[in-house]
């Protein structure tokens, strides 16, 4: 079972997006995120889905995703180099000791404070889903009070371009 | 300048400039602005249904007879979600069809209005795409667009919803109806790559065990002429599936029959045993394959499919082609005529015996447990129904457009109705939809109106679409149903009687059944009924008669209620694991 990050060119219309979320459940594919905004051509949004599943399912997912009429291109990110970014927002306890811990943990990731209370801070964080991971693994557990995740983004490196 | 019309108006100029002649359908409030439109012009004949389910049945039965799509007319809420069952038929066989549906005013929707339904989102999930209008001025471009995707690539059903707002006969937008289509979204396949050609034919010249396996990808695609002459210059076994019954003539020496879960004895044999697969519009269904993991063990596969995404789901395959059936079965044809050409007088010698020595192999497979064509009518004993579809066969010529339902009798008419010709055989394969019979043949005989049309029932099948009776009587459609009538859920206790020690739950209701001969007087046809095999040759002759060419006729045959259908597949075997009769379940369980 290998984690995948598709990328999908889509027509910008009303209903486009939900044959692609029926598709998956239709087919029992699985959704690990998906996120979905129009790209600068106002009339193609693009899409990053994450998935698992085995060589075969994928090239099903692939193939059954370019079959959509809406759909104009698909990319297996995986299939080559890529970068891939997820944004984190997490909303912590912080006080007394805890506050000052917080802050350290936040540095060492790069992360951003952009929201602070008396007793709270929210921080902002982006990188691959693995560093969010071990960020909200090194914030103590009884401190998180909010986690919110974008899901994955992802773009090919160099000449790797999914584009019209 | 061009022409102002109203939304309504449009939708059925831009059927007409279609070149639709008849559109199925059932009105109601939604749809009203567009029945106003239909009543207003001549050109689009409107069939009025009894129920909308046989509406989208008749439109596919149209289309799989002509090739043309078939054209479907519903109202909003429960018109639309009637009309499913016939979409999702449509969709898992690839046949291409419109269906127009009425919808809420735009203001309403969302509202839980009288009869509101989100078609769009009902139906997504089966048909091959769907659009919602607008406004008017969009219902030439998205009629245009709807039959350009219905048609192309692989075919299907595609839903026009139109809310009532957009027909309304009181505004008027320019019309024009486009003269071609441009998606960039949107671009199906063509012409095959031309290497995967070549190593396609190298595989088929070098093969020892070949076997051809052809779909309903053929039929629909048009490519029955490439493919009899690959098949007969290369002299291969061909078997075909349920949806491929025509593709290739069944009376052909070269054509061994259908394959699967009901197939012939040498079609599995051969499939398991062989060494190379040419697959041609065909989707190694489950109900082909048997267990994937034991399919095939020895065999590499050439597959030739519209749609990319049916190679290599259920099956591996080595040499994929993806493209239009009967083009790239025309430059395999040539690749061919090439190959031979470059063929010395050696291997030349060497192919034919090969070829040969595969052909004894299945010869005597034939031998042995071959589907026995010729079976006597002893007076007295109870009907099989083989036998009533070989006196079927008989008595047409073999050249009737056969409808048939869903149960045993379609599998005895797929088995012992030799289909020499594309497009007769109408049958629901891959949704095995009961109540498809009656008004597919409607739809054939809307086509054809001279053409012999006869529907294979069972009684079970019948009663779920039985009211098109009376629209049988309206539009005068002769169709002649064959009832083979053994007062169950034939296949339904077949499986009970091998598989649940023989505990026919909720398979049976042989005290409450009508009298079909009185049910069909009723509606103003004829009724026949026979339950002995001397009556049946003079039964069917009759309704086949001159005197009764302009009439319905319903020939209720009582058969032997306790028949199995065989062969049958040993769930989660290979495909050479068959039971053959009913004294071999025993050891195959």
């Amino acid at each position: 079972m290998n984690r995948r990050i598709i990328a999908v060119l889509l027509e910008n219309e009303a209903g486009a997006l939900s044959r692609v979320i029926g598709l998956f459940s239709q087919r029992n594919f699985n959704i690990e995120s998906l996120t979905v905004a129009p790209t600068e051509d106002q009339t193609l949004s693009r899409l990053t889905i994450t998935t698992y599943g085995d060589q075969n399912k994928t090239e099903q997912v692939i193939k059954q995703l370019h079959k959509l009429v809406e759909v104009f291109k698909v990319m297996d990110l995986c299939e080559g180099d890529h970068i891939e970014r997820e944004l984190l927002l997490i909303k912590v306890r912080a006080s007394g000791a805890e506050r000052q811990e917080v802050k350290r943990t936040a540095d060492i990731f790069r992360g951003q404070i952009v929201d602070v209370t008396p007793d709270t801070y929210t921080v902002q964080l982006a990188g691959p889903s693995e560093k969010l991971d071990a960020f909200l693994h090194a914030v103590s557990e009884t401190a998180i009070i909010e986690v919110v995740r974008s899901g994955v983004s992802g773009v090919g490196r160099g000449d790797r371009i999914l584009g019209v | 300048m061009a022409e102002m019309l109203s939304g309504g108006d449009m939708l059925i100029r831009a059927l007409q400039d279609e070149g639709v002649e008849h559109v199925f359908g059932y009105p109601g409030g939604a749809a009203l602005h567009i029945y106003d439109a239909i009543f207003r012009q001549q050109k689009v004949e409107h069939i009025l249904v009894r129920h909308e389910q046989a509406a989208t049945h008749m439109a596919d039965g149209y289309a799989r007879a002509t090739g043309r799509p078939g054209v479907v007319l519903v109202t909003s809420g429960p018109g639309a979600t009637n009309a499913i069952t016939g979409i999702a038929t449509a969709y898992m066989d690839s046949i291409p069809m419109v269906v127009i549906s009425g919808q809420v005013p735009t203001d309403q929707i969302g509202t839980d209005a009288f009869q509101e339904t989100d078609m769009v989102g009902v139906s997504r999930p089966v048909v091959k795409h769907s659009f919602m209008i607008k406004s008017a001025e969009e219902i030439p471009s998205v009629v245009k667009k709807a039959f350009h995707i219905a048609t192309t690539g692989r075919p299907g059903p595609v839903v026009i919803d139109v809310p009532k707002d957009t027909t309304d006969p009181t505004v008027f937008a320019a019309y024009e109806y486009p003269e071609s289509v441009k998606m960039r979204s949107y671009n199906p396949a063509e012409k095959g790559n031309g290497r995967q050609i070549r190593k396609a034919v190298k595989a088929l010249m070098e093969a020892e065990r070949p076997v051809i396996y052809v779909g309903g990808g053929v039929v629909q695609g048009d490519a029955w002429e490439p493919l009899r002459t690959l098949v007969r210059s290369l002299g291969f076994p061909l078997t075909n599936t349920l949806m491929g019954l025509g593709a290739y003539p069944g009376n052909d020496e070269l054509c061994i029959g259908m394959l699967g879960m009901h197939g012939t004895y040498e079609s599995n044999m051969a499939m398991h045993e062989t060494d190379l697969i040419l697959a041609v519009g065909a989707r190694f269904d489950d109900r082909v394959t048997n267990n994937p993991a034991k399919f095939s063990p020895q065999a590499q596969v050439i597959h030739i499919d519209v749609d990319p995404a049916s190679i290599s789901k259920i099956i591996q395959v080595q040499i994929p082609i993806v493209g239009n059936a009967r083009l790239v079965l025309e430059a395999m044809c040539e690749e061919v005529t090439r190959a031979f050409g470059q063929e010395t007088s050696e291997d030349k010698l060497g192919r034919e015996d090969r070829i040969a020595r595969w052909w004894d192999r299945i010869n005597e497979w034939r031998g042995q447990h071959g589907l026995n064509h010729e079976l006597e009518a002893v007076p007295g004993d109870p009907i099989l129904p083989q036998l009533a579809i070989q006196m079927l066969y008989k008595v047409t010529n073999g050249s009737a457009y056969i409808a048939s339902d869903v149960g045993q009798h379609q599998m005895f008419a797929a088995q012992y109705y030799h289909f020499d010709q594309p497009r007769r055989w109408i049958n629901s394969g891959g949704l095995g939809t009961m109540g498809f019979g009656l008004p597919a043949a409607m739809g054939v005989q809307m086509a054809f109106p001279d053409e012999v049309v006869a529907c294979v029932t069972g009684e079970g099948s019948f009663m779920m679409n039985m009211q098109e009776l009376s629209t049988c009587l309206q539009y005068g459609l002769p169709i002649k149903l064959i009832n083979l009538n053994n007062q169950a859920l034939g296949m339904v206790k077949q499986w009970q009687d091998m598989q649940y020690g023989g505990r026919h739950s909720h398979s049976t209701y042989s005290d409450s059944l009508p009298d079909f001969k009185t049910l069909v007087e009723a509606f103003g046809h004829v009724g026949i009924k026979v339950s002995d095999p001397a009556e049946l040759e003079p039964a069917l002759a009759e309704a086949f008669a001159p005197e009764n060419k302009n009439k319905l006729v319903f020939v209720d045959v009582w058969v032997d209620p306790h028949e199995h259908v065989y062969p049958m597949a040993i769930k989660g075997g290979s495909m050479r694991d068959m039971v053959l009769s009913k004294s071999t379940v025993q050891d195959a369980s």
